[in-house]
């Protein structure tokens, strides 16, 4: 962006600024999309990597020629204005370019969509309903269902001038009363609804995000392949404390699933049993 | 179709009331231009104001300064101050008076609906402002007002609607005056083919006003009469829909965001080639691409609901129309670089804004593309990644845009050359800054910050740190904009007609500052040029 010969120190503080910066924060945390952990995810990955690269060259050509014009035809320097204008030739190749490589994007683009789009042959499926402000699960095969809100110490420290340092906090704002637990490698259905306003669920290490409407049910699937803790938030504004009901998912490998399973079917009987209130039944977890 | 319009009664006197009864009466355009212009920048710092308050809140994690749903309410105003307050009637200010110079016309052809259309806006805005102070805060719900969300508004919620309603009328009424006056008052010899490229952008953003809005108008109607007279259009317990708000809403939002950018367009194409003393490289593919976006902008509004989920068929069809934009987007910047290629080029501010629109338009532009490719958007979408790219486009490109046409005609307008170091100055500082506050937010939304939280993970805490500081820099550096257009109209070195060596046009063949009525007599058929000068 340096237009004169004065501002060649400008440029580099710029330079300094927009990159120095951020490499220290680097170690921190990514400056890209996560890889994530389903084939969908690393597809999806694959995907907006090849579309950066192509806007990066894109990028680097077109401003390479609008730089090199502001380098060479500065009438400081003596450049002469052409007063030519108009080419039909260069217009059709500048229309056709972009339309070919356009298409060359849009092929990969077609089969990710259509691999995302099938949920047939799912093995279990989960109903994910978003309230204001917290998150229900239902697992629709085996009945155990129960909310997941905001961890006690995160909503304590994230009140007005709560005066807790957000970084002693584990996991600030990422974490939940009640994970999602899920097996690995299974082909998992979530169906999207919500109780109240519009929200959104996203576990970006999953791939997608999908909007939990009102009146809608929404299906998307996860083959999760690596077991691990995978969170995320709510990406539609839902109100006053829209920033404060995050999702957690534990993927546990399928024998450890099945053993949360079992104890859990068991306790949601025994407080069925009981008649205890569904937020009992997830104390005992 | 091209009258004269020379058989104007006020032909001869330029006298008009004194003090404020000349700018509460005034058919003025170069007036109503200017109260435009005025009213746009006092809502550039209102809505500016509000963007602090974010940038503050969002400076470090945890909450110190503001409560979520104050918060909330911030960045729904700061939206509609900036779209609805700053940069329409900003785009309306310049159209009023440039257009009737541009076409060689007296003045616009409806000049009592054009005080009207901007007297309207005033009470729209104090109603919109008031709900600040109302039980239960202002709108809280984002600009896009989406049910049922919007419906848990407060008392603020019926002054909301009536405001969108009020700054919907006063845009649909200036829409028709700068048609009417572009088809029946250019100047003979002015054929369409001749217009320059900010009359033709504003003649299709014009279009695009006059039908998205009143589907605007429906929308929030409907919103009121769900919210209190028991219909339930959106309610999905009474039968209702609240995806199809979003349908509609967008239908009309798509349209919107080329009404916000189609006259910077029109301003750069006026400022490159007159900088490069060379003629615009494709004067017709320009007019061309614009009715071509244009047109597209119609087809594409479902990408911004890609996750509402929708049939396979459907995301195809979005993803194709809109990845298609870049097309014609594309034809746009190679026309100004090939202008620029063998020309003889200065670097006056105006020249400068419209090279830094040119690169952070497109940067916008790639995030944009980004944005349209569906699988990529189920990542994406509601992510800071989509701050950063609609910030891109509105404020290194409108904004932008909106700087380099105030310092390309400011001495036309005001007989006065600006400070040029003053401006450069701003220049600078605007260009750092916007980049310091805006591209760490690209990488904010990829590591997975959703847009709208008042307070974040730690994680996210060293870019949106170095973000506000670029947003407070930003801020405080528009007060030297404004330093300099008040210095401007005060005095400096006079201007003289042509002002700048290589313009070209109608509106630089009268003095500086123009006569009251522009052109009383139709100027001479020789002296129109082709637009591409």
């Amino acid at each position: 962006m340096t237009f004169s010969k004065h501002s060649n120190p400008w440029r580099k503080f710029v330079v300094a600024g927009l990159l120095g910066l951020p490499l220290t924060a680097m170690a921190d945390w990514g400056l890209n999309l996560t890889r994530g952990v389903t084939p969908y995810s690393n597809t999806v990955y694959n995907l907006h990597m090849l579309i950066l690269t192509l806007c990066i060259v894109i990028g680097v050509v077109v401003f390479g020629v609008m730089f090199y014009s502001i380098f060479a035809f500065r009438k400081s320097v003596g450049a002469k204005a052409a007063q030519w204008h108009e080419s039909t030739k260069v217009e059709i190749l500048w229309t056709l370019v972009p339309f070919l490589i356009l298409i060359g994007m849009a092929v990969p683009a077609t089969h990710a969509l259509i691999m995302m789009e099938d949920v047939s042959g799912a093995d279990i499926s989960i109903k994910v309903t978003g309230y204001q402000w917290k998150w229900h699960y239902q697992y629709l095969d085996s009945g155990i269902n129960f909310f997941s809100t905001l961890a006690s110490d995160s909503n304590m420290a994230r009140q007005l001038n709560s005066g807790v340092d957000p970084k002693t906090v584990p996991n600030y704002l990422l974490e939940v009363d009640n994970h999602l637990v899920v097996p690995i490698n299974k082909k998992i259905r979530f169906l999207t609804t919500a109780g109240d306003v519009i929200h959104s669920w996203w576990v970006p290490a999953l791939g997608w995000k999908r909007d939990a409407i009102p009146g809608y049910i929404n299906e998307s699937w996860a083959n999760i392949q690596t077991p691990g803790t995978y969170r995320g938030q709510c990406t539609e504004l839902c109100g006053k404390d829209h920033g404060f009901m995050p999702i957690v998912v534990e993927a546990l490998s399928e024998e450890d699933y099945a053993a949360w399973a079992a104890k859990m079917k068991a306790a949601t009987q025994h407080a069925d049993a009981g008649a205890a209130a569904p937020g009992e039944v997830v104390a005992q977890k | 179709m091209s009258e004269t319009a020379t058989d104007h009664e006020h032909d001869h006197h330029d006298h008009y009331p004194g003090g404020i009864t000349r700018w509460l009466t005034t058919t003025n355009h170069k007036d109503i231009g200017t109260l435009y212009l005025l009213f746009s920048l006092t809502m550039f710092f209102i809505g500016g104001a509000m963007a602090m308050v974010i940038r503050a809140e969002l400076f470090k994690p945890g909450l110190q300064f503001v409560d979520p749903q104050f918060f909330n309410s911030m960045t729904t105003m700061h939206a509609l101050v900036m779209i609805f307050g700053a940069v329409m009637p900003a785009w309306t200010g310049f159209a009023n008076w440039l257009i009737p110079m541009m076409i060689g016309a007296p003045d616009m052809a409806l000049p009592r609906l054009n005080n009207w259309s901007f007297w309207i806006l005033p009470f729209a805005f104090t109603l919109l402002l008031s709900t600040l102070f109302m039980p239960g805060g202002g709108p809280a719900g984002g600009w896009t007002m989406y049910p049922p969300l919007v419906l848990q508004t407060g008392q603020a919620f019926p002054f909301l609607i009536f405001a969108v309603h009020f700054m919907g009328a006063s845009s649909i009424a200036g829409a028709i005056n700068i048609i009417a006056t572009v088809f029946n008052m250019r100047a003979p010899g002015m054929t369409l083919m001749k217009l320059p490229l900010f009359v033709w952008t504003w003649i299709i953003t014009a279009f695009l006003l006059i039908a998205s809005i009143p589907v605007l108008a429906g929308a929030v109607t409907m919103l009121l009469t769900d919210k209190f007279f028991g219909t339930s259009f959106f309610s999905a317990a009474g039968g209702g829909d609240p995806v199809m708000f979003q349908h509609i809403f967008w239908f009309f939002g798509h349209p919107e965001v080329y009404i916000l950018i189609l006259p910077a367009f029109g301003i750069v194409s006026a400022i490159v080639p007159t900088f490069a003393r060379k003629p615009l490289f494709g004067y017709s593919s320009m007019v061309y691409a614009t009715a071509a976006i244009a047109f597209l902008s119609f087809i594409v509004w479902a990408h911004h609901m890609f996750t509402v989920g929708m049939p396979l068929a459907g995301e195809l069809f979005f993803m194709y129309t809109t990845v298609l934009i870049a097309v014609p987007t594309g034809v746009k910047v190679f026309n100004w670089i090939a202008t620029m290629w063998q020309s003889s080029m200065t670097f006056e501010t105006p020249m400068l804004f419209a090279l830094a629109f040119i690169v952070l338009f497109t940067i916008g532009g790639f995030s944009g593309l980004m944005l349209g490719v569906t699988p990529v958007d189920f990542q994406y979408q509601d992510t800071y990644f989509v701050v950063a790219h609609f910030h891109y486009v509105l404020v290194s490109g409108a904004i932008f845009a909106l700087m380099a046409g105030t310092y390309f005609w400011l001495p036309k307008w005001t007989g006065h050359m600006y400070d040029e170091t003053l401006g450069k100055t701003h220049f600078w500082l605007s260009t750092i800054s916007v980049n310091v506050l805006f591209f760490p937010q690209h990488f904010l939304g990829l590591a997975g910050m959703p847009r709208r939280i008042p307070d974040y993970s730690v994680q996210f805490a060293d870019f949106n740190m170095v973000s506000s500081i670029g947003g407070f820099v930003f801020g405080v550096s528009q007060l030297l904009f404004v330093a300099v257009i008040v210095k401007c109209i005060r005095g400096g070195a006079k201007a003289t007609n042509q002002v700048w060596e290589g313009a070209h046009g109608l509106e630089w063949t009268l003095p500086s500052p123009p006569p009251y009525h522009s052109f009383t007599v139709p100027p001479e058929p020789s002296s129109i040029e082709g637009g591409m000068r």
